[in-house]
C-alpha cells in the first residue's frame, strides 16, 4: 500500500468523478467534471445507496459567474474519495430537486446550499436555516423571528432553553415540545457561535493568522482540525512532513481523545448524580492536559501543530514521563470507573436511555463516536489513514443499542485504546529537533485540496480552492457535529425531558464546529 | 461505600493550597512574556511583527511592545527572536482591571496586578466575601469555557473562596463574557446583562473576548455591547488559565493578605 502518494498522482480521473485515495490530496480545479445536475443527482443517489459511502462535505462557492457546487463522497471500502461538480448560474430564481428526498443524510448539506445561495431545492423536507450566517442570502430571516417547529394542541406545551444554558457551556437554543414531562419533538436551533471562520480563512493572508484560526474552530479538538488544515496546506505546498512530525500529530491526536472523553465522562456522572466519579474524573482529566502544557506550553495543545513541521517534537525523556503518567492514570481511572459502571443508580440512568438505532444513524449520515455507538463504523483512521495510522493500525470500537450507556462504555473503550496506542508508540520517539521551514511554496493556481482527520468527536473535512493568483479563494469547514447533532433530537423523542442533559452530554457535540 | 472510600484514599487531597504561590513548569508558555533589551537583526523583528497573527507584537527595534489583550499566545514570535530576546514566562499571574496594563514593553519587567485605584468602590464593599457570576460563551470556541469549569474542579476549587458560577443572571453578581461576541450572541448577551441586579461587574475572559482575538474584524462580529459598560477585569490568555482568572478575581474582591 502506498504509504503517501504525490498528491497530484493521488487523483485519477475518469469520465464523471476524480478519485483521491486515502486523507489527503489537491488537483486542479479543472480536472474536477463539471456535469449536468440531474446527472450529478443521479450519481449521487446511487453512490450513496451503498452502504459504504457516504457524503463528507457538499458545498457551494461564487467561481467567476458561477455558483461551483461540489460533493466529496468517502468510499470506505476502496478507502478513496470521489469528487463531484456541477455549477449553476448566479440568479435569484434557482430550483433544484433535493437529494435529501431519496437519501436524508444530504438534508443539513442542502439547507446550507439554500440558506448560503437562495436554492429552492424542492422536496426537501424542511429547508430549516443552518447557522443565519452572517452573508446568508436572506438577510431578513434572522434567529429573532426564525418560526420554531408547532404542534397545535391543547394537551402540549413547549419549553424553550437557551442560548444561554445553565452552565458554563456554548450557546444554542433547545426547543421541546413535550405531553406533559414527555418530550415529543425537539427542535435544535444553533447559530449564535456564528463568527465567520471561513471568510476568515479568506480575509487572513498570512499563514500563522490561518493556523491559530484553525486551532479556534473549536477550541476543543485543536489536534483534529488544525491538522486537517495542515493537510490542507501541506497537499497545496506538495510538502510531505516528516515521520517525526506525523508521529507527534497522532500521538496528540490520541491524547486529546482521551482527555475529553475523560473530561466528558466526569460530566456524564454530574448528570445522574455521582458526585465522587464526576470529582474523580476531573481530577484524572487534570494530568492528561497539563502534559499537554508541558509538551507545547498549552492545556489545549494549541501551538503543536503547525504546517509542514512539529515546534515541539516530543523528545525521549518527554515522552518516558508521559509513558509514567499514562501507568498511574490508569490505575486510577480502572478504579474509578469499574466501580462507577458497576453501580445500580448509574446503570438505571445509562441504560435505554436516549436510544437510537443502527438504521436511523445510517439514515441521518451519523459520523464518529455517534455512529459508532449505534454499530456504525466510521472512522476515518481505518477507512481513510493518515498521520501514523497509516503504518500502524488503531482499533476501532463498535456499540450496539445506542444509548447513553453504549456512549459511555464506547468512550471508555476508546480511552484505553487510546492510552495503549500513545504507550506502544512512545518508545519509538527519537531525538528530533525542530524542523522549522525557512519558507513556505506558494500555493498553486485554481486548486482543490480536500483532508480528512478523526477528531474525538468524528471525521473533520477541511477543503480549499485557490483562484488564478494562489491566493485561497474559498475555504469549507465541516465538523462532525454537522452530522450527528439530528441524532441529539432523535435521541430525545419520547423522553422525559430530564433526561435530556444526561444525553446532550453523552454526545457532547460542537456549536462552534457547527457554526463556525 | 468500601470500595468509594479507597477511591477518596488513593486520590487524597487534590486542592492547591495557595492560588498566588504556584510554580507552573518552565515549559508553560502562556504566561507574562519578558522582551528584553538585547540587540536583534531588524530583518528579524520586521519578520516576528509581520507573522504575528493578530498584531499584538509591535514597536521598533528598542521599543517592542505585546499587548496581552491581542496575543493569542502562539509563541511565534519568540521562535523567531529567539528566547533571549521575548519570552513567555510561567508567570501566569496576567489578570488586570486596566486595558493598558496588559501591554508589556521591552525592558520593563513589573508583574501584572490590578490598579487598585481603578476598582469600583461598591465592589469590594458588596462583594468581597461573595461573588456569584453569570458566564455568557458568546461565540467562545469553547476552551475558554471548559477552563472556567475547570476553577470549580476539586483541582483549582474556587469555591472555597466564594466565587461560583451560577444558571440564573438575577442570582447573580457580574457576567464573565467568553468568545468574540458573534452577531448572533449580542442580543442574548444584553438581555442576561441587564437581567443582573446592579451593582454587577464584567470580566472579560480570553483574548477573544478582550480584543476579538483571532476573530478581530470578522463580518459576523458585534461587539458593540464592551463600549457601553466599564470592564472590571481583563484575564488574557488563549485559553485563560484557571488560575489566572482566580487569582484576577481574587484581587478585585479584596486586597492580597500580607
Ligand atoms: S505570541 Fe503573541 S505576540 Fe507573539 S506572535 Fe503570537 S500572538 Fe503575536
Amino acid at each position: 500500500m502506498d504509504t503517501r502518494i504525490s498528491p497530484n498522482a493521488s487523483f485519477h480521473t475518469d469520465a464523471v468523478k476524480l478519485t483521491l485515495l486515502q486523507s489527503s490530496g489537491a488537483v486542479p480545479l479543472e480536472a474536477i467534471p463539471v456535469l449536468d445536475y440531474a446527472d450529478f443527482y443521479d450519481l449521487l443517489v446511487e453512490r450513496l445507496a451503498n452502504p459504504e459511502c457516504h457524503c463528507l462535505t457538499y458545498y457551494g462557492f461564487p467561481w467567476r459567474n458561477e455558483i461551483r457546487c461540489l460533493a466529496c463522497i468517502a468510499d470506505d471500502t476502496h478507502h478513496t474519495v470521489e469528487v463531484y461538480a456541477y455549477a449553476l448560474p448566479k440568479s435569484d430564481n434557482l430550483r433544484l430537486e433535493a437529494i435529501s428526498e431519496k437519501i436524508p443524510a444530504m438534508h443539513i448539506f442542502e439547507r446550507e446550499l439554500a440558506e448560503n445561495f437562495g436554492i429552492d431545492f424542492f422536496g426537501h423536507p424542511w429547508l430549516k436555516p443552518v447557522r443565519l450566517a452572517w452573508n446568508r442570502s436572506d438577510l431578513s430571516q434572522t434567529l429573532r423571528n426564525y418560526p420554531f417547529y408547532a404542534i397545535d394542541s391543547e394537551s402540549l406545551h413547549e419549553v424553550g432553553v437557551g442560548p444561554i444554558h445553565a452552565g458554563v457551556i456554548e450557546p444554542g437554543h433547545f426547543r421541546f415540545i413535550c405531553n406533559g414531562e414527555e418530550i415529543l419533538h425537539l427542535e435544535i436551533q444553533l447559530g449564535y457561535q456564528h463568527r465567520g471562520v471561513e471568510h476568515l480563512f479568506v480575509q487572513h493572508k498570512k499563514l500563522t493568522q490561518r493556523t491559530v484560526l484553525a486551532e479556534s474552530i473549536a477550541g476543543d479538538t485543536a489536534v483534529g482540525h488544525t491538522w486537517a488544515f495542515a493537510q490542507v496546506m501541506e497537499a497545496l505546498m506538495h510538502l510531505q512532513p516528516d515521520e517525526t512530525t506525523e508521529l507527534n500529530r497522532t500521538l496528540a491526536l490520541e491524547l486529546e481523545r482521551m482527555a475529553i472523553h475523560t473530561g466528558d465522562m466526569s460530566a456524564l456522572f454530574v448528570d445522574v448524580a455521582y458526585q465522587l466519579g464526576s470529582a474523580v474524573l476531573g481530577v484524572l482529566r487534570t494530568p492528561l492536559i497539563n502534559f499537554f502544557q508541558q509538551w507545547c506550553g498549552n492545556r489545549f495543545a494549541k501551538g503543536l501543530v503547525r504546517v509542514g513541521y512539529s515546534p515541539y517534537p516530543l523528545q525521549p525523556a518527554l515522552a518516558e514521563q508521559l509513558d509514567k503518567m499514562l501507568i498511574a492514570y490508569k490505575a486510577r481511572y480502572l478504579q474509578m470507573m469499574e466501580h462507577a459502571l458497576s453501580l445500580p443508580s448509574v446503570q438505571a440512568r445509562f441504560e435505554k436511555n436516549g436510544e437510537v438505532s443502527l438504521a436511523q444513524m445510517q439514515t441521518i449520515g451519523a459520523v464518529g463516536m455517534a455512529a459508532r455507538m449505534a454499530g456504525l463504523a466510521r472512522d476515518i483512521r481505518i477507512s481513510h489513514p493518515f498521520g501514523n495510522f497509516r503504518q500502524s493500525p488503531i482499533a476501532t470500537h463498535l456499540k450496539e443499542g445506542g444509548d447513553v450507556w453504549a456512549r459511555a462504555h464506547l468512550r471508555h473503550d476508546e480511552i484505553l485504546t487510546s492510552m495503549q496506542y500513545l504507550r506502544d508508540h512512545l518508545p519509538k520517539l527519537q531525538p528530533a529537533v525542530q524542523n522549522i521551514p525557512t519558507s513556505y511554496p506558494a500555493l498553486p493556481a485554481e486548486h482543490f485540496a480536500l483532508a480528512l482527520t478523526e477528531g474525538w468527536r468524528g471525521e473533520i473535512c477541511h477543503c480549499a480552492v485557490t483562484d488564478q493568483h494562489g491566493e485561497i479563494a474559498h475555504y469549507k469547514v465541516k465538523d462532525p457535529s454537522m452530522h450527528n447533532w439530528l441524532a441529539l433530537a432523535l435521541a430525545c423523542r419520547n423522553l422525559d425531558i430530564s433526561d435530556f442533559p444526561v444525553n446532550n452530554k453523552s454526545f457532547n457535540l460542537s456549536y462552534c464546529g457547527f457554526d463556525l | 461505600m468500601i470500595a468509594e472510600y479507597k477511591i477518596l484514599r488513593k486520590h487524597g487531597w487534590q486542592f492547591i493550597p495557595d492560588v498566588f504561590a504556584v510554580t507552573l513548569p518552565e515549559s508553560y508558555q502562556q504566561g507574562r512574556p519578558i522582551i528584553t533589551e538585547l540587540a536583534v537583526a531588524n530583518e528579524i523583528l520586521q519578520k516576528a511583527i509581520e507573522n504575528c497573527p493578530t498584531g499584538a507584537l509591535s514597536g521598533q527595534a528598542d521599543a517592542l511592545q505585546i499587548d496581552l489583550g491581542a496575543c493569542v499566545f502562539c509563541g511565534e514570535c519568540q521562535r523567531i527572536c529567539g528566547s533571549d530576546k521575548i519570552k513567555f514566562t510561567n508567570d501566569y499571574q496576567i489578570a488586570t482591571n486596566a486595558r493598558e496594563g496588559l501591554v508589556v514593553r521591552q525592558g520593563q519587567h513589573p508583574p501584572i496586578r490590578l490598579q487598585p485605584d481603578k476598582i469600583r468602590k461598591e465592589i469590594r464593599s458588596y462583594f468581597g466575601g461573595s461573588l456569584k457570576l453569570r458566564q455568557i460563551s458568546a461565540a467562545g470556541d469553547n476552551s475558554a469555557e471548559w477552563e472556567l469549569n475547570a476553577c470549580s474542579n476539586p483541582n483549582f476549587d474556587m469555591g472555597r473562596f466564594g466565587i461560583e458560577f451560577l444558571a440564573s443572571p438575577r442570582h447573580c453578581d457580574g457576567i464573565v463574557i467568553t468568545g468574540p461576541i458573534s452577531q448572533n450572541m449580542a442580543e442574548a448577551t444584553q438581555i442576561c446583562y441587564d437581567a443582573v441586579p446592579n451593582p454587577k461587574i464584567v470580566v472579560l475572559a480570553g483574548t477573544d473576548a478582550i480584543s476579538g482575538g483571532i476573530f478581530a474584524g470578522s463580518p459576523a462580529l458585534d461587539r458593540s455591547f464592551l463600549d457601553k459598560y466599564p470592564i472590571d477585569l481583563y484575564v488574557p490568555g488563549n485559553p485563560p488559565h484557571p488560575l489566572a482568572f482566580i487569582c484576577g478575581i481574587l484581587d478585585l474582591m479584596r486586597s492580597r493578605k500580607k
